[in-house]
C-alpha cells in the first residue's frame, strides 16, 4: 500500500528521525492558515506540495514556493483540485521552505532476489534514483541491512562517508539506522528520503547552523502484512481509490479496471495474465485484470461478476477457472446464482477445469445461459467473437 | 527418478486437521502420496484421513514416530513462518510451504535460518510439486500429469496446471512440475530447482513459466545458458500485455522502472537458445520441435 508523503513523515518521526513541521490542508483557506503560522514562527517562505500517490508531481507543477500568507493561498488554489497523471489533487502539504545546503538520496528497500533489505544511498540528491542509477551507476552505494542484526553501526557509517555526510556523522547514522527502524516498526517494502538534506538554520543565539532533515518521504508498505499494524490501514488514501477498488480490496480480489470491452475472471495472477495475454492476441480487448484468488467460494463470484459489470462497457465475460484450491463447483455455484442476479445480459464464456470440474459442468448446463468452452483457446475465441456480437435486445 | 518428490517421500503435513489442510491430504493421499504424519499443536494423538494418519503436536514427535522427511505447510499466514522454522529445527530437509499472504520481512528472517541448516524450502505461496505416477505434494490437481521426461519449473500457480495439462493432452509426460511461488521472497528460485533438474538423468527437456516483474528469468536464461546448453527448454511469461506500473495480483508482478518487463525477459530467454511460447497451448509443438517425443 503507498501512503501519502505526511503520514510517510509521520512514520519517520515516530523512530525519532528529524522531519521538519508540517501542516495538511485540503482547502486554499486552509493552506493560508498553516502558512502564516510557519510564517510566524519565523520561516522567510513556504512551500506547498500536492499529495498524490503518483510519481512526477514536482514537474507537474504541484510543488511550489510562497513568500507570503497570500501567495501560499493562491499556489494552494492553483494546485488543490490539479490534475497529475489521472489523480486529482485533493490535499497539499505545506511546510517552512528549507534553506538548503546539499541534498543527498537514502532509501532501503526490499531486495527480494538477495532477500535482504538494501540500503541504497547517492551523495547527489532531489533527484530520481532509477534516473541516476542509468546515468551512473557509480554514483549509488548498495549495502544491505543483515535479516536479523538489522543495519550495523559500520554499515551506517559508510553509508555517511559515502555520501559525504563526515561532517555529520552521528546524526546520519542515526537517521540510516532509523530509516531501518521505520521499515521494521511497519512493515514497509520501501522508505525512501529523497532529498535527505544539510538546511542551514538559525540558532537560538541567531547564529546559522547546519543540520540534517528528512524533506520529503516515501514509504509503501507490505499489503500482507497490513492485519497486523490497525492503525496503518487508517492510512489508506480512499480519496484516489476508485469505489470498485475498494469493493474488491474487500472481498479479497485483485483487480485492475482496463480499456477493453471482454470482463475476465480468472483464479491466479499468472493465469489471469495469461489469459489477458491470448484475449489480445485473439484480437480482443480486456477490459479487467480480475484474479479472484484462491479457495474461490461462491459468494466471492458472485462479488466477482458484480465487480467485472459495474464496469458499462463490458459486452462478454470470460470465466477461466483452474481448480486447485479453488473447487470448480463452488465456482459454478457463485456463476450461476451471479447470472440470476444480473441486471443486464452480457454473454458469459465459462471455462472450468481441475477439481470437481465435471460437477461444474453439470451445475451450469443445468442452469443455462452460459457458454460452456472446452479449452483455454476455445473459451478466449468464443469470448472475443461474443463481445462482437450486437447485444441480444431484451 | 525425479526431483524433490518421489515414491521414497515420507510426508508430514502441518495443518493437517484444518479447512484446506484436511481436503489436500486426502487429494495427496488419493494420488499415492506417502502420508505418514500430521501436525496440529494440542491435537496429538487424534488420527486424519479415515485414522490412516496419526497427528503429533509438534514436528519432533511427527519425526520420532514416523521418519518424516519431507513437510508441506498449510498452515494460515499468521503461524507459517513459525510452522516453516519448526520443521527446519525438527531436522526436516524439504520443506514446501503453500500458503498466501505471508509478510515479506518475516520470510526475510526466516530464509538465513532454513539456509544455515541446509534445508530447501519450496514457496511460500507455491502450488507445491507433483512428480507423476509417485507423488503429489501441495496443491496441483493430481489428474492433469502424465509420466514422462519434461521438468516443469513455474512462478505462477494456476497458469502450471494450464500447462501441465496442455503437455499432457499432447502426450508428453513430465518427470516433476515444481511451481516456486509467486511472492517477493522465496526459499527456493528458479535456478535452485534447474539444478536439481541437470542433475537427473530422467529430466530430457525442461519448461520455465515465468510471468513480469523482477529479475528471476532472466538470471535462469543466463544460468541455461552457462550449465544446461544442450538440454531443450521451452520458456512462457505471462503478464506481456500488462499495463506497466500496476501490481497484477502477485507481489512479484509489476513492471517498474523499465524493468521486469515480458519483452525484456523474452529477449533475454531466446539469446539464451530458449523458444518463447505465444500461448500454453503452444508449448507442446515448440518442445517437439525440439526433439522431445509425446508418448
Amino acid at each position: 500500500m503507498k501512503i501519502q508523503e505526511a503520514d510517510a513523515k509521520s512514520l519517520l518521526a515516530a523512530q525519532g528521525l528529524p522531519v521538519p513541521p508540517w501542516a495538511v490542508a485540503r482547502t486554499a483557506s486552509d493552506a493560508r492558515a498553516s502558512a502564516e503560522r510557519f510564517f510566524a514562527s519565523g520561516a522567510d517562505k513556504v512551500v506547498i506540495k500536492a499529495q498524490v500517490l503518483v510519481g512526477g508531481r514536482g514537474k507537474a507543477g504541484g510543488v511550489k514556493l510562497a513568500s507570503d500568507a497570500a501567495e501560499a493561498e493562491q499556489v494552494a488554489t492553483a494546485i488543490l483540485g490539479m490534475d497529475i497523471s489521472g489523480i486529482t489533487v485533493r490535499k497539499v502539504l505545506v511546510a517552512p521552505a528549507a534553506d538548503i545546503v546539499r541534498e543527498v538520496y537514502l532509501a532501503c528497500v526490499l531486495d527480494r532476489g538477495a532477500r535482504r533489505v538494501l540500503f541504497m544511498g547517492a551523495a547527489q540528491g532531489g533527484v530520481e534514483i532509477e534516473a541516476l542509477a542509468a546515468e551512473d551507476e557509480e554514483a549509488i552505494t548498495y549495502i544491505h541491512a543483515h535479516p536479523h542484526l538489522g543495519l550495523l553501526d559500520y554499515q551506517a557509517r559508510l553509508l555517511s562517508f559515502e555520501l559525504g555526510l563526515e561532517a555529520h556523522l552521528k546524526e546520519a547514522v542515526a537517521i540510516a539506522k532509523g530509516l531501518y527502524a521505520t521499515m521494521i516498526a511497519n512493515d514497509a517494502d520501501l522508505v525512501e528520503v529523497n532529498p535527505l538534506a544539510i538546511v542551514r538554520e538559525r540558532g537560538a543565539d541567531g547564529s546559522s547552523v547546519e543540520l540534517l532533515q528528512c524533506l520529503d518521504a516515501k514509504v509503501t508498505l507490505d499489503d500482507s502484512a497490513l492485519h497486523r499494524h490497525p492503525g496503518l490501514e487508517e492510512l489508506r488514501d480512499l480519496d484516489e481509490e476508485d469505489p470498485v477498488d475498494i469493493e474488491a480490496r474487500q472481498q479479497g480480489i485483485s483487480f485492475i479496471r482496463l480499456e477493453g470491452d471482454i470482463g475476465c475472471m480468472v483464479n491466479g495472477a499468472g493465469l489471469a495474465m495469461a489469459t489477458m495475454d491470448l484475449v489480445k492476441r485473439a484480437g480482443g480487448q480486456p477490459a479487467n485484470f480480475l484474479d479472484i484468488g484462491g479457495g474461490a467460494r461462491a459468494d466471492k463470484v458472485a462479488a466477482a461478476m458484480r465487480l467485472i459489470l459495474a464496469d458499462p462497457s463490458v459486452r462478454a465475460i470470460l470465466v477461466n477457472i483452474f481448480g486447485g484450491i479453488a473447487r470448480g463447483d463452488e465456482v459454478a455455484r457463485g456463476l450461476v446464482e451471479a447470472r440470476a442476479q444480473q441486471s443486464r445480459s452480457v454473454p458469459m464464456v465459462v471455462r472450468i477445469v481441475g477439481t470437481n470440474a465435471e460437477l461444474a459442468a453439470e451445475i451450469m448446463s443445468a442452469s443455462g445461459g452460459i457458454e460452456l468452452a472446452t479449452s483455454l483457446d476455445d473459451a478466449v475465441e468464443r469470448a472475443v467473437a461474443a463481445s462482437r456480437r450486437e447485444p441480444a435486445s431484451t | 527418478m525425479s526431483i524433490l518428490v518421489g515414491r521414497d517421500t515420507r510426508l508430514l503435513v502441518q495443518g493437517i486437521t484444518g479447512r484446506e489442510g484436511a481436503f489436500h491430504a486426502q487429494q495427496m493421499q488419493a494420488y499415492g502420496t506417502n502420508i505418514v504424519a500430521g501436525v496440529t499443536p494440542g491435537k496429538g494423538g487424534q488420527t486424519a484421513l479415515d485414522g490412516s494418519v496419526p497427528v503429533f503436536d509438534s514436528c519432533w514427535r511427527a519425526i520420532q514416530e514416523t521418519q518424516a522427511d519431507t513437510s508441506v505447510i498449510y498452515v494460515p499466514a499468521a503461524g507459517a513462518p513459525d510452522a516453516i522454522l519448526e520443521a527446519v529445527g525438527a531436522g526436516i530437509r524439504t520443506i514446501f510451504c503453500i500458503t498466501e499472504h505471508i509478510p515479506a520481512l518475516d520470510m526475510l528472517r526466516v530464509m538465513p535460518v532454513v539456509e544455515a541448516a541446509g534445508a530447501r524450502l519450496i514457496g511460500p505461496n507455491c502450488p507445491g510439486a507433483t512428480s507423476p505416477g509417485r507423488a503429489k505434494v501441495g496443491i496441483i490437481p493430481g489428474s492433469i500429469h502424465r509420466e514422462g521426461n519434461v521438468g516443469l519449473v513455474s512462478r505462477s500457480g494456476t497458469l502450471t496446471y494450464e500447462v501441465v495439462l496442455a503437455l499432457t493432452e499432447a502426450g508428453i509426460g513430465q518427470s516433476t512440475c515444481v511451481g516456486i511461488g509467486g511472492d517477493p521472497v522465496i526459499g527456493s528460485t528458479f535456478i535452485d530447482i534447474l539444478e536439481l533438474f541437470r542433475d537427473d538423468p530422467e529430466t530430457e527437456a525442461l519448461v520455465l513459466m515465468g510471468e513480469i516483474g523482477g529479475n528471476a528469468e532472466e538470471s535462469a536464461a543466463r544460468w541455461k545458458a552457462e550449465h544446461l546448453r544442450d538440454t531443450p527448454m521451452v520458456a512462457f511469461i505471462a503478464g506481456r500485455t500488462a499495463p506497466p506500473g500496476r501490481r497484477m495480483g502477485h507481489a512479484g508482478a509489476i513492471i517498474s522502472g523499465g524493468s521486469g518487463s515480458a519483452a525484456d525477459k523474452i529477449a533475454a530467454l531466446e539469446g539464451a537458445g530458449i523458444r518463447v511460447a505465444d500461448a500454453p497451448s503452444e508449448i507442446p509443438r515448440l518442445l517437439m520441435e525440439a526433439g522431445v517425443r509425446p508418448a
